[in-house]
């Protein structure tokens, strides 16, 4: 299973050079990165390619790291129902950068595409009609950023004087406690044990 | 002035628009939907959908891994356990548990009870959306025996938190796997008693037969899964062509569909209730002659039993740090997939090592369904766009998340 993956990512990766950064294979998946401005061209052969054939889109997602440069990922997940196989594809992007949309191949990436928009602010280059999908209308900001609250910033009510729902600053009558249960349990490293740690993990490895 | 006649619309090219939801009886949930029209013909489809979004992705991203599992559950509330079992697969994926064999079937178990809840849900509501009564009073009365099997396993009707990474929380007593086997013999005879009602129903045929027919390169490209393109007879179930838990050694058939419309996608529901009804016998039988623990031994992921902690310091400690901390998933990422009833559900996780996940997201197999709502209703009357969505199998708690 695994031998199959790595052999068609080899050919995906002698194929589209320029596009592909990387392949890897992981826990039984393929995982490749590409070029964000290539991401038409990469999945354009995925799908047409004889062994890939990856007909059906299953999922486009955002993933925020706001520690690196370029802070989202955007990756695709593709199915092949005619070869019985999965792919992975990632690609790399900033807040101002747009990746090219591909709701031209798959139109129902338009969906996905608006919700990574909504989600995350990813912008995406030619879609046919990028509007917010989940949140309210006239929402500000983008929710699972990970510098967003979780309480967000402002709640609604239905106000009776004015007889319409207002928008007012969220008021919290108990502060919200994230619990930071992280503890030097398995897995982690005693500040100040760095020493204890790499010689468990040479143990280990 | 002549210009300005000219450039004002003409009589024959005035579309009307009409509000279709939120709040309507038809549209499964809180949808939305401005549809366009020209006389009584669909134009345009907007499905307006989020005004269930309760940021469960974000929500999860707070919460350690065994606190995120009921989210699940109220996802698409339907078919509770199916999701549930989709977020244990992906944390074992990544943390290399190995579920016991009895786990494995009683999970296998509660999808297909799982399943038969949503196709009586389903099947039986979209004969509501285009007229008949009686089918969902029958129906929803199985739905509650059903339901009943989910508490005196869980606990819980609904929402179960039963599936647990490495297994089940508790065993099956031997008094239900007996009661769950009598309800098997039984319930054959209901669905045929529903079906008597519908499937030669000349009504239920008019309003469903060549409506929102998908052909099988639509359902491709529309990302299809499920029922949608098995009622496009493209023979493919997760269940088969990938198959997780105990599924390859179990006997069921695939029910196709010929002809990708509304009734085919009825026909192949009710025929897929018959399938699990047999593969919930064969789990039956299997149960009574596999004795076993229903959870892992893995004492890092799944909790030690009371009995143990009365004895044992070990195994205190360990049910303290799984309750408090939660366990850690080892860094990595995996994509863990089931055949729900209404498609494929999906988890991407991104695990960062620590006890709660970096990123989930849930890929909804009733999304990418609604999403194509505008290709399937246009051209259709009105009156037809209810009908496909009846048989799009849509519950809002899994599309708006």
């Amino acid at each position: 299973m695994s031998q199959s993956l790595e052999d068609l990512g080899a050919h995906i990766k002698s194929s589209m050079t320029s596009a592909i950064e990387d392949v890897s294979v992981a826990f039984g998946e393929l995982t490749i990165s590409a070029r964000a401005e290539q991401i038409v061209a990469v999945i354009t052969f995925l799908r047409d390619d004889p062994r890939g054939r990856f007909t059906t889109m299953i999922d486009i997602c955002g993933v925020d790291y706001p520690e690196r440069g370029k802070r989202f990922d955007v990756v695709y997940h593709l199915l092949s129902m005619h070869l019985n196989q999965r792919i992975r594809i990632k690609v790399e992007t900033n807040e101002d950068t747009p990746v090219p949309s591909i709701a031209a191949i798959y139109p129902c990436a338009d969906w996905f595409e608006r919700e990574a928009f909504d989600m995350y602010g990813i912008l995406f280059a030619n879609h046919p009609d990028l509007r917010r999908l989940l949140t309210d209308y006239g929402f500000q900001g983008y929710p699972l950023r990970k510098d967003f609250p979780l309480s967000g910033h402002v709640e609604v009510r239905y106000d009776a004087e004015q007889q319409r729902v207002i928008y007012e600053p969220v008021k919290l009558t108990q502060a919200f406690r994230n619990f930071d249960f992280l503890s030097p349990w398995e897995g982690m490293t005693l500040p100040g044990d760095e020493a204890g740690a790499t010689q468990k993990g040479r143990a280990n490895g | 002035m002549a210009d300005d006649l000219s450039n004002a619309p003409t009589e024959e090219k005035r579309t009307f628009t009409i509000n279709f939801g939120p709040q309507h009886p038809a549209a499964h949930g809180v949808l939305g939907l401005v549809l366009e029209h020209d006389g009584e013909v669909v134009e345009r489809v907007d499905p307006h959908i989020g005004l269930l979004h309760r940021g469960t992705e974000k929500l999860i991203e707070y919460k350690t891994y065994l606190q995120a599992i009921p989210y699940f559950d109220r996802l698409d509330y339907v078919a509770p356990m199916n999701q549930e079992h989709a977020f244990c697969l992906a944390i074992e994926k990544l943390a290399g548990i190995e579920v016991p064999r009895r786990a494995q079937i009683i999970r296998v178990l509660y999808s297909e009870i799982g399943r038969i809840l949503n196709h009586l849900l389903n099947v039986t509501t979209q004969a509501m959306d285009v007229g008949a009564l009686t089918p969902p009073l029958w129906g929803f009365e199985e739905r509650e025996k059903l339901m009943v099997f989910y508490e005196r396993a869980s606990g819980s009707r609904m929402h179960a938190n039963y599936v647990r990474p490495g297994g089940v929380h508790q065993d099956l007593t031997p008094q239900l796997i007996d009661d769950i086997g009598e309800w098997c013999e039984q319930f054959p005879q209901k669905v045929r008693d529903i079906e008597g009602l519908l499937t030669d129903n000349r009504i239920f045929k008019q309003r469903n037969v060549d409506i929102g027919v998908v052909t099988r390169e639509d359902a491709l490209k529309w990302g299809f899964s499920g029922v949608m393109v098995r009622g496009s007879g493209m023979a493919w179930d997760l269940r088969r062509n990938q198959p997780y838990e105990i599924y390859n050694e179990l006997e069921f058939k695939i029910p196709l569909g010929k002809n990708g419309d509304c009734y085919d996608r009825y026909l192949c529901r009710v025929e897929e209730m018959y399938e699990s009804t047999k593969i919930m016998q064969q789990c039956v039988k299997l149960l009574k002659s596999t004795p076993g623990p229903v959870m892992t031994a893995n004492s890092k992921y799944a909790p030690p039993r009371r009995a143990e902690m009365k004895q044992s310091m070990e195994a205190l400690i360990h049910h303290f740090k799984l309750y408090t901390e939660g366990f850690h998933v080892p860094a990595g990422e995996a994509y863990a997939c089931v055949e729900a009833p209404k498609g494929e559900f999906g988890v991407y996780l991104v695990a960062d090592g620590t006890n709660k996940p970096y990123r989930l997201k849930i890929r909804a197999p009733g999304f990418p369904h609604l999403a194509a709502m505008d290709y399937l209703c246009k051209g259709h009357m009105l009156a037809d766009v209810s009908a496909v969505l009846g048989s799009l199998d849509i519950v809002f708690g899994e599309i708006d998340r």
